[in-house]
């Protein structure tokens, strides 16, 4: 018998037994549906966090000086208790990184936290406060769609100046001009000067809704204790300047914190690829549970299958003992059913496919989560579904082969 | 009464012996009891010839027929088809000759509920590793012969038991076997049915088929040129009449 006999011959048995085909089906399609999903927000998150997440987070070829990383998967508590001793990064320390590097870079210090935004009767609340130095715009390349940015001058002037995201001004202003209107930082009177251009959100978080404003404006009491900043952020011009701008800001705060060479910094250094190493395990979990569930639903396919096929031998015993009649050899009647289960298998992997895309879409479109379906996850599930559908198939087809064609007739 | 020449272990039979069967025993183990279904069943049947196999229920024909059939495979003896030993070929040779030298009528049809009657034909030319286009013709010329050439794309259930035992007889001869077997083929039929099958049979023999047939009914043993009578699994006759 051909290849397409037998699939033909297995399909028409399929459309006979429709009811007892779709649940034989579930199996494999659930373990394909999910593959392709998972898989699919895997490989969306992955894009996004290397694209998206760090580059706009941290910045391309830049790294932070902070007291503690700012990523970070769950450290124990007693990390967290000697990251919480360090003593914080002062002006003095960001002003002495910032002239004893000789590699030529941009640096801007950065203070955040979250306050109210008051403009008129309207009021925000949960707003990014941001303290910054002139150079945080070009750093964290966020552009400027109205207005300007703060300058040097009123950097080290310490005005009472505002960028706004694109987000929080549409709130406060509703489409009004909200350039040289002045509103209020957690009560602290600042003028307009400029809005940001949208960046969209992270994981449903609004990317939008910040004010930034020189870091040695009042806000600086929103934000830190007297003296004290976040990070001191330095973008170099390509990697290897990174590198060794990274060397030199380590020896400068080395030698201001008086370690010893034993001892550890008790400072940090961030760059994009600690937040994505911090992916990275978030990324590794992920694939370890997800085979796991995939694995389950298709072991539980392949038995479902199985029993299916079973019940399929049992009931055309009397068909399995006419053909054999016929002159139907063993590897005739071994292949018919293979085929069978393959093709349910089969089958059962292209629905899979088809509403793993549509759910990675649809958790694309509802949910914050972002989905891109991979080609590989494809290839795989329907490769791994009628692996599956073959496998099951095997102990069924080949009772089927060797049953005795009298005794098989005999059968009622 | 019998021509045909003495067989011993070791012979080989005579060219126009179409089946030889030389002591022929077939018995069921039953745990406690030993069911001996055939004793040694000595029989020769030739070219052309129309054997009709009686005999009182429970003597043994069905089981001598799956044995020709090579349905089955005895416990004792020997078994000549067309010159070849089968009695201890392989499963896969056996499949051949049911394939090629076996054409096998059953009382109940035992058709493919969910295929047409040219699907159900084609059957044996699938195993047999025919291409589609010569099956079909193959096919669509048994059944004419039959006299179904207008059925045959109805499924078994839109046919009456006469056309289906047609359509089953078409599935026997479509490979030109050596041999037809009949087990009862009228057993699920009335009378005027049977005799229309009767006639097939016998326009089947006249045009130079090999018919071996059981039945239970003397006048449909009637129609056969020799009849061969089993009691508690020997040979008790075997009776030729002049055509
Ligand atoms: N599979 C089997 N297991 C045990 N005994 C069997 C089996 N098949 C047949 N027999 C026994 O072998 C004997 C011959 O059976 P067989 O079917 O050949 O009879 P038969 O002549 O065809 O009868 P009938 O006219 O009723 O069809 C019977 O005693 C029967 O019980
Ligand atoms: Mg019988």
């Amino acid at each position: 018998m051909s290849f397409f006999e037998a699939v033909r011959l297995a399909l028409q048995q399929l459309r006979a037994q429709k009811l007892k085909s779709a649940f034989s089906l579930i199996g494999v399609f659930i373990g394909v549906t999910f593959l392709i999903a998972a898989w699919s927000i895997v490989n969306g998150m992955n894009t996004y966090m290397t694209e998206k997440f760090a580059g706009t987070l941290v910045g391309v070829n830049t790294f932070h000086v902070r007291r503690t990383p700012n990523f970070t998967p769950n450290v124990s508590d007693s990390v967290w208790r000697a990251w919480r001793r360090r003593p914080r990064i002062t002006f003095e320390d960001a002003r002495a990184v910032e002239h004893g590097i000789t590699i030529p870079v941009q640096t801007a210090w950065w203070s955040q936290d979250r306050g109210t935004v008051a403009y008129g009767l309207k009021t925000t609340r949960q707003v990014g406060l941001n303290g910054a130095s002139a150079a945080y715009f070009a750093i964290r390349n966020i552009k400027i769609e109205m207005g300007r940015a703060f300058t040097p001058q009123e950097d080290r002037a310490g005005s009472n100046v505002a960028v706004l995201g694109h987000d929080l001004a549409e709130r406060l202003f509703e489409g009004r001009d909200p350039i040289g209107k002045t509103l209020r930082v957690n009560g602290l009177p600042y003028r307009v000067i400029g809005v940001a251009e949208r960046r969209g959100n992270l994981f449903g978080i609004s990317l939008d809704k910040f004010v930034v404003a020189p870091a040695l404006s009042p806000i600086q009491r929103a934000v830190n204790p007297p003296g004290v900043i976040d990070a001191l952020m330095v973008r170099a011009g390509s990697e290897p300047e990174m590198r060794a701008a990274m060397e030199q800001a380590e020896g400068i705060m080395r030698s201001r914190r008086h370690l010893r060479p034993r001892q550890d910094d008790n400072f940090a250094l961030e760059t994009a690829e600690g937040v994505l190493s911090f992916w990275g395990k978030i990324k590794r979990a992920l694939l370890i549970a997800g085979p796991g569930l995939v694995l389950i639903s298709f072991v539980v396919g392949g038995i479902v299958i199985m029993n299916i096929m079973l019940m399929a031998v049992a009931e055309r015993t009397r068909e399995i003992g006419l053909r054999k009649s016929l002159g139907a050899r063993r590897r005739d009647i071994l292949w018919q059913f293979l085929s069978e289960s393959a093709t349910i298998a089969a089958v059962g992997a292209a629905l899979g496919v088809c509403s793993g895309i549509l759910l990675s879409a649809l958790l694309d479109a509802v949910t914050p989560l972002p989905a891109r379906v991979s080609p590989g996850a494809v290839v795989l599930g329907v490769l791994l579904g009628s692996v599956v559908g073959i496998v099951a198939g095997v102990y069924p087809a080949s009772r089927a082969a060797r049953l005795d064609p009298v005794v098989a007739l005999r059968q009622e | 009464m019998s021509e045909t020449q003495e067989f011993r272990t070791g012979d080989t039979p005579l060219p126009d012996v179409l089946i030889l069967t030389h002591k022929l025993a077939r018995e069921y183990d039953m745990g406690s009891e030993t069911v001996r279904a055939l004793r040694g069943v000595n029989l020769q049947i030739r070219r052309n010839e129309y054997v009709a196999v009686m005999g009182p229920s429970g003597s043994g024909k069905s089981t001598l027929m799956n044995l020709i059939g090579c349905l089955d495979t005895p416990t004792g003896g020997e078994y000549w088809l067309n010159g070849q030993r089968v009695s201890d070929l392989s499963d896969d040779a056996l499949a051949r000759i049911r394939n090629k030298e076996i054409g096998f009528v059953f009382q109940t049809f035992n058709l493919l509920p969910r295929a047409t009657a040219l699907h159900n034909v084609e059957l044996p030319l699938i195993y047999a590793g025919l291409a589609a286009r010569g099956r079909r013709a193959q096919a669509e010329h048994a059944l004419t012969r039959v006299g179904l050439a207008d059925r045959m794309h109805h499924k078994p259930n839109e046919l009456s038991g006469g056309q289906r035992q047609r359509v089953a007889i078409a599935r026997a001869l479509v490979n030109e076997p050596s041999i037809l077997l009949a087990d009862e083929p009228t057993g699920n039929l009335d009378s005027t049915t049977s005799a229309e099958i009767m006639q097939v049979f016998a326009d089947l023999h006249d045009q130079g088929q090999t018919v071996v047939m059981v039945t239970h009914e003397a006048d449909i043993a009637a129609h056969a040129a020799r009849v061969v009578t089993l009691r508690d699994g020997l040979v008790a006759a075997d009776q030729r009449r002049a055509a």
